[in-house]
């Protein structure tokens, strides 16, 4: 199942490399003669009602999720780790302020905190990936920082504190490397969010602005040709489901291998 | 155990402040002026000047906040700029259509989520199970707004049994909503029944594997009677907190299933402020959800404190 997720998975990450250089039609470009026209060899996915080729339109939509996901979850991801690896090393006092902090950002529904910072900075891409990478944060500084805490008393911890290691280096050189395991499976599952996410705003009219082939506003332009082009919508909405679907299998896969408490008890 | 909610309540509380705070920033950063907004682009500046001084736009931030945090907790909330109405019963009734359809999806996902996850438990790895795992994962990776949209197209298009849209009039009674609430409730029910399914489905499991439920199976009692009295008991408490924590989930959830299906809530009222740039609005339903969300978790927290007596209060 894993391993059938994972091709799907790998499957969108090349359109999203190539999407734009193997894309039928440009995504922007008019054909007011074809308008609404349904799947057909010359359009796979049909056309929409400005007669522009909906799958050139997904195809390239791919690279906006990757980029924007991606690159979101990966800035939370580094900096969510340090602050988890700080949290739990440094002391109490740091331990408090960082991840109270945090818990007030946990404290927001992510979609509402999203709207709310949006609205505040406005939508562009960089936006929108730094609100990720806020949103994200805190889970990632949690798994850090409880990894720091169990890892503080284990042997070879205390083997480097004993030798004069520097802070820096037990921090990065002994006890993140035992993190990245869990950390690499919260990332998948963030990913996986991440697309939801940044659909579910476009889909408010709060993502990234037009002409960019957005899957959410996709969804959302279609609505209403539903009854005469139903392809319009389904044909993204798909993309959006098997991309997170497949994301969330393989975090799932990933998270048996890593995890041997999680799979002992499975099998 | 009293210490434990005190503490917690006293998080609870300091929460709340901090969110409040980071709410007032957020909007105040929010490009454009008030005193513009209201009076329009043609007003004078000496007109505005008034405004800003009446409103108390021109006192420092932290005066601005003091105020405006006063005047929550007074339960005066403002007006709206957009519509002009009171912010406090506009909120507080869309909270009440909000919960209307949050009882519906919780009478929907609740009862299934553990009945799936239980068949999956004791029928493991069987290929019943399979499909009830990959099927609940598979429903987790469905936004609500693509699902919403399908049911639609099913149930109202296709099918013509219930309406494609929820715009109900905003203080209908329960009943006269009802049928609008189905197919919303139905949408934000599918993601948190996937949730139910697989935290029922692995506390199950574990609780199955135990050598109570072994010794109750050697001493040949029913099925039913080691599931009931034996089984559930026990591997329900984290679906339990699943279930409370879900709320604020749902409320998330919301926000998209309330605009696709146009239902007048809570969250279609967040989105309506944010695009309107509504300040005194977005306010206020950010502050309630975020409360809502908070105090959710917190009633997770206690029952779970409550039902486990194992846990240690920290």
């Amino acid at each position: 199942m894993a391993l059938a997720a994972t091709s799907v998975f790998i499957l969108f990450l090349f359109a999203a490399l190539f999407g734009p250089l193997v894309a039928p039609y440009d995504h922007t470009a008019q054909d007011a003669a074809q308008r609404l026209q349904g799947p057909s060899p010359a359009h796979l996915m049909g056309t929409d009602n400005f007669g522009r080729d909906v799958f050139s339109r997904v195809l390239v939509g791919t690279q906006g999720v990757f980029y924007l996901g991606g690159a979101g979850t990966f800035l939370a991801a580094v900096l969510g780790t340090a602050l988890g690896l700080i949290a739990g090393y440094a002391g109490r006092l740091w331990d408090e302020a960082i991840m109270r902090v945090l818990d007030v950002l946990l404290a927001f529904p992510a979609l509402l905190l999203a709207m709310v910072l949006l609205s505040t900075v406005g939508p562009s891409d960089i936006n929108l990936i730094l609100v990720i990478t806020i949103l994200y944060i805190p889970m990632f500084a949690r798994i850090a920082r409880s990894m720091v805490l169990d890892l503080r008393t284990r042997e070879f911890v205390e083997a480097a504190r004993l030798r004069g290691e520097s802070r820096r280096y037990i921090l990065f050189g002994e006890m993140l490397p035992n993190a990245v395991a869990p950390l690499l499976v919260e990332a998948s599952i963030r990913f996986a969010y991440s697309i939801f996410l940044v659909a579910s705003l476009g889909f408010l009219g709060l993502g990234v602005a037009p002409p960019s082939p957005d899957w959410g506003r996709q969804v959302n332009d279609a609505r209403t040709f539903f009854d005469v082009a139903p392809w319009m919508l389904l044909f993204p909405a798909a993309a959006i489901s098997a991309l997170v679907i497949s994301t969330s299998l393989m975090a799932d896969g990933l998270r048996r291998v890593f995890d041997p408490s999680v799979e002992g008890r499975r099998r | 155990m009293r210490g434990f909610i005190a503490r917690r309540l006293a998080f609870v509380v300091l929460t709340a402040l901090l969110s409040s705070m980071v709410v007032f920033a957020a909007t105040n950063v929010l490009p454009g002026d008030v005193a513009t907004m209201i009076l329009g682009r043609e007003a004078s500046e000496q007109a505005k000047d008034e405004l800003r001084s009446q409103l108390g736009l021109d006192k420092p931030l932290v005066v601005q906040y003091g105020h405006w945090l006063g005047n929550m907790a007074k339960g005066d909330w403002g007006d709206s700029l957009s519509t002009g109405q009171d912010v406090r019963s506009v909120a507080l009734q869309r909270l009440r259509n909000s919960a209307m359809l949050a009882l519906v999806a919780f009478l929907m996902y609740v009862p299934l989520g553990i009945f799936l996850g239980v068949v999956a438990a004791w029928r493991r790895d069987s290929p019943l199970d399979q499909v009830i795992s990959t099927g609940s994962l598979a429903f987790i990776g469905l936004p609500e707004f693509v699902t919403g949209v399908l049911l639609i197209a099913l149930f109202s298009r296709a099918l013509g049994w219930l309406p494609a849209s929820s715009a109900i009039d905003p203080g209908s009674g329960f009943f006269t909503a009802f049928p609008s609430l189905i197919l919303p409730a139905l949408t934000v029910s599918l993601t948190s029944l996937a949730y139910v399914v697989r935290m029922t489905r692995a506390s199950t499991a574990d609780v199955l594997q135990t050598d109570y439920v072994r010794t109750a199976r050697l001493k040949g009692l029913s099925t039913p009677s080691i599931l009931f009295r034996h089984v559930l008991r026990n591997s329900l408490l984290p679906t339990v907190t699943v279930v409370a924590a879900g709320v604020g989930w749902l409320m998330g959830g919301l926000i998209v299933t309330e605009s696709v299906f146009n239902y007048p809530g809570l969250g279609r009222l967040v989105l309506f402020a944010i695009q309107r740039r509504d300040l005194p609005l977005i306010q206020a339903t950010t502050i309630l959800i975020v409360v809502i969300f908070v105090l959710a978790n917190l009633v997770a927290d206690i029952v779970y404190a409550l039902l486990n007596p194992r846990i240690r209060y920290r």
